[in-house]
């Protein structure tokens, strides 16, 4: 049984465009039997952030190839990917290249 | 290969899992310290190493290159995207740091406007632009706002290549470095110009920031905003936008850095953009010329040298180090800003690229890899020659005789842009404008119509342009200089070609040919021979 999860999710380089362009979303993650992963926190922000277009953002399990994550300015992929575990007071970024050079 | 039986239906079995560094606690580099980002397939680097290692190529990839000589000045191309401004800030940085690893050019920053083609309205460009300005005062350098608007102000001679400065070679290079030195040296001997660190070039980033005479505090002239919206809607697929707005967004840059003395442009182009650049110009008829478009220095324009030092970058490093080191950026939409994957060969590229990256961390390095083995020899060993209008490469198609099937195709390639009833209007090389009317041209009195003139443009491009030039219905929204440069150029041909065809009336309803293009150095009677060539060959 998870506590409910107090953290940060932003968004950067045009990935914005998406959320209404709004960067930062101070989120309050429901307690659940499982613990929140990254992989239920795209699931919940499909559902609860993201405005428009889900297929520019997320592609099937995971985000589309080109968007970045970033776990307390680490790259995700140190961390396990999908797999990580979120703690309370975690900043999650997402950083689009896609946009611009 | 493809058997009776054989079962397409199964998905393409999957590649091998990306592979997961392993979750060593420690940066690979220094043993030490704490990782934060991974690099390549597996290669975990802590923030300082990562760091070091990012500045390390940028400097690398200009040493490397010796192409860049002490207090010449280079225009760096700002777009407000992470990638230029990661360059803009390592030139920046370079250029702050001490004695001989320092950076030695004088660089000036240029910032284009494309908001009108994007269709943003005047209030989102100009918070834009605060935005771009504060950013552009931090930096120090000479700056200068343009807008896309300003093509139609564009004098013809931005196309035209100007006469190339020989190539230093590495001995230049070194002497050049040499006396730059020595020049210093002296200066503070002589106690002249201060400070050892200051040099020449210096004095200029003190100044205060210039600005182009035409100032933004207002928008645009509304007609010439209206022209681009106009010329942007009439174009019928976004991926031929997405060329025109790069061919326009180049000329632009060209004239301001012809304009203010600089002789070579930075261009913020990462591994990755190159990655997909290369392959979206495959598709697009470019194979010719990838070696330019994709390699670390492109002399195409003569005078002005674009160069590429972030092309050892990816975008992940990049957004990375932007991020850890706050890098300022300004995000700006672009044309393709949530445009569907399918919606121009350049999203379908950038998709196709990025997913097979995914599963096999090494492709984009490995295209990058075979565009620096791309050398850059001319086509049949001939140096010089005309040059496609737009993109200024050496013209890549055959003339109007050849017997290949590639030149049969190029030719029925211009020919389908002017669909005239046989009866009609004729389209002739010669005959492009009015001015061809007005010097006796064989034809008469007749006027010439648009087919000719959009003829007349199209011959002078070289494939891929064509072939972009097909989802452009209309040539009259085209900015005034390109117009005129090819009016120009079919002119310089005409007077040649007018003595020689044949004058008589009634063979005129079939003379010509609609895409022939006479090499102007046929003279005397080849060009005879050619136009009775092109006469007998195409329409008997």
């Amino acid at each position: 049984m998870a506590a409910p999860l107090s953290v940060e999710v932003e968004f950067g380089g045009g990935a914005e465009l998406l959320f209404d362009g709004i960067k930062k979303h101070q989120v309050t993650l429901p307690g659940r039997e499982e613990p929140w992963d990254i992989r239920n926190l795209l699931v919940w922000i499909k559902k609860n952030l993201l405005k428009e277009r889900p297929e520019l953002f997320i592609q099937g399990d995971s985000v589309r190839p080109g968007i970045l994550v970033l776990v307390n300015d680490a790259d995700w992929e140190l961390l396990g990917e999908l797999d990580y575990q979120l703690q309370d007071q975690d900043s999650v970024l997402f950083i689009s290249t896609l946009h611009g050079g | 290969m493809c058997q009776v039986g054989e079962d397409y239906g199964d998905a393409a079995p999957e590649g091998p899992p990306p592979p997961r560094p392993g979750h060593e606690l420690k940066c690979v580099k220094c043993k030490d310290g704490l990782p934060v980002v991974v690099i390549r397939a597996g290669d975990a680097f802590c923030r300082d190493c990562f760091r070091a290692f990012y500045i390390h190529k940028f400097r690398a990839v200009l040493g490397k290159n010796r192409l860049i000589f002490p207090g010449e000045k280079v225009l760096l191309a700002w777009s407000g995207g992470p990638s230029s401004s990661s360059m803009v800030w390592q030139v920046l940085e370079g250029l702050s740091r001490d004695s001989a690893k320092r950076l030695r050019f004088v660089p000036g920053v240029v910032y284009v406007d494309e908001g009108a083609a994007c269709g943003q309205s005047w209030k989102d460009r100009a918070r834009t632009l605060a935005d771009v300005k504060s950013i552009l005062q931090t930096t120090g350098f000479p700056w200068h706002i343009v807008t896309l608007e300003e093509v139609f102000a564009l004098p013809p001679s931005v196309l035209r290549c100007s006469a190339q400065e020989p190539v230093g070679t590495i001995g230049t290079y070194k002497v050049a470095v040499d006396s730059f030195l020595q020049q210093q040296h002296t200066l503070v001997a002589e106690g002249v110009g201060g400070s050892p660190n200051s040099t020449p070039g210096e004095e200029q980033l003190s100044q205060p920031c210039t600005q182009d005479p035409q100032d933004l505090a207002g928008p645009p002239p509304a007609d010439q905003t209206e022209a681009l919206s106009r010329l942007f809607d009439s174009v019928k697929t976004l991926t031929a936008k997405e060329e025109l707005l790069q061919t326009l967004r180049t000329h632009l840059i060209l004239h301001v850095a012809r304009a203010h003395g600089y002789s070579k442009v930075m261009t913020g182009d990462s591994c990755t953009r190159l990655a997909i650049k290369l392959m979206t110009g495959l598709a697009l008829g470019r194979g010719a010329f990838l070696a330019w478009d994709t390699g670390f220095s492109d002399e195409r324009h003569g005078s002005v040298v674009v160069v590429r030092p972030m092309r050892e970058h990816t975008l992940k490093e990049v957004a990375f180090y932007n991020r850890l080191f706050a890098v300022p950026s300004v995000f700006t939409p672009a044309i393709d800003t949530k445009a569907p994957e399918k919606a121009s060969i350049h999203r379908l590229m950038e998709g196709f690229l990025l997913r097979l990256q995914a599963q096999f961390p090494s492709t984009v390095s490995t295209v990058y890899r075979t565009s620096e083995k791309l050398v850059k020899a001319p086509r049949d060993g001939c140096a010089s020659g005309p040059r496609c209008l737009l993109c200024m490469c050496l013209l890549d198609v055959d003339t109007a005789d050849s017997a290949t099937a590639f030149g049969a195709q190029t030719q029925d390639c211009s020919q389908m842009q002017s669909p005239t009833p046989p009866a009609e209007a004729p389209t002739v090389p010669c005959c492009s404008t009015e001015v061809g009317r007005a010097q006796n041209c064989f034809r008469g009195t007749r006027p010439c119509g648009r087919e000719d003139s959009r003829a007349c443009v199209i011959e002078q491009l070289c494939y891929s342009c064509r072939v972009n030039m097909k989802d452009v219905p209309s040539l009259d929204p085209l900015p005034p200089y390109i117009l005129a440069e090819a009016q120009l150029r079919s002119q310089r041909r005409s007077p040649e070609i007018q003595e020689y065809l044949v004058e008589s009336s009634d063979d005129d309803v079939h003379t010509g040919g609609s895409g022939a293009w006479v090499p102007p150095e046929q003279e005397g009677k080849d060009g005879q021979a050619a136009c009775d060539c092109i006469n007998k060959n195409i329409f008997n």
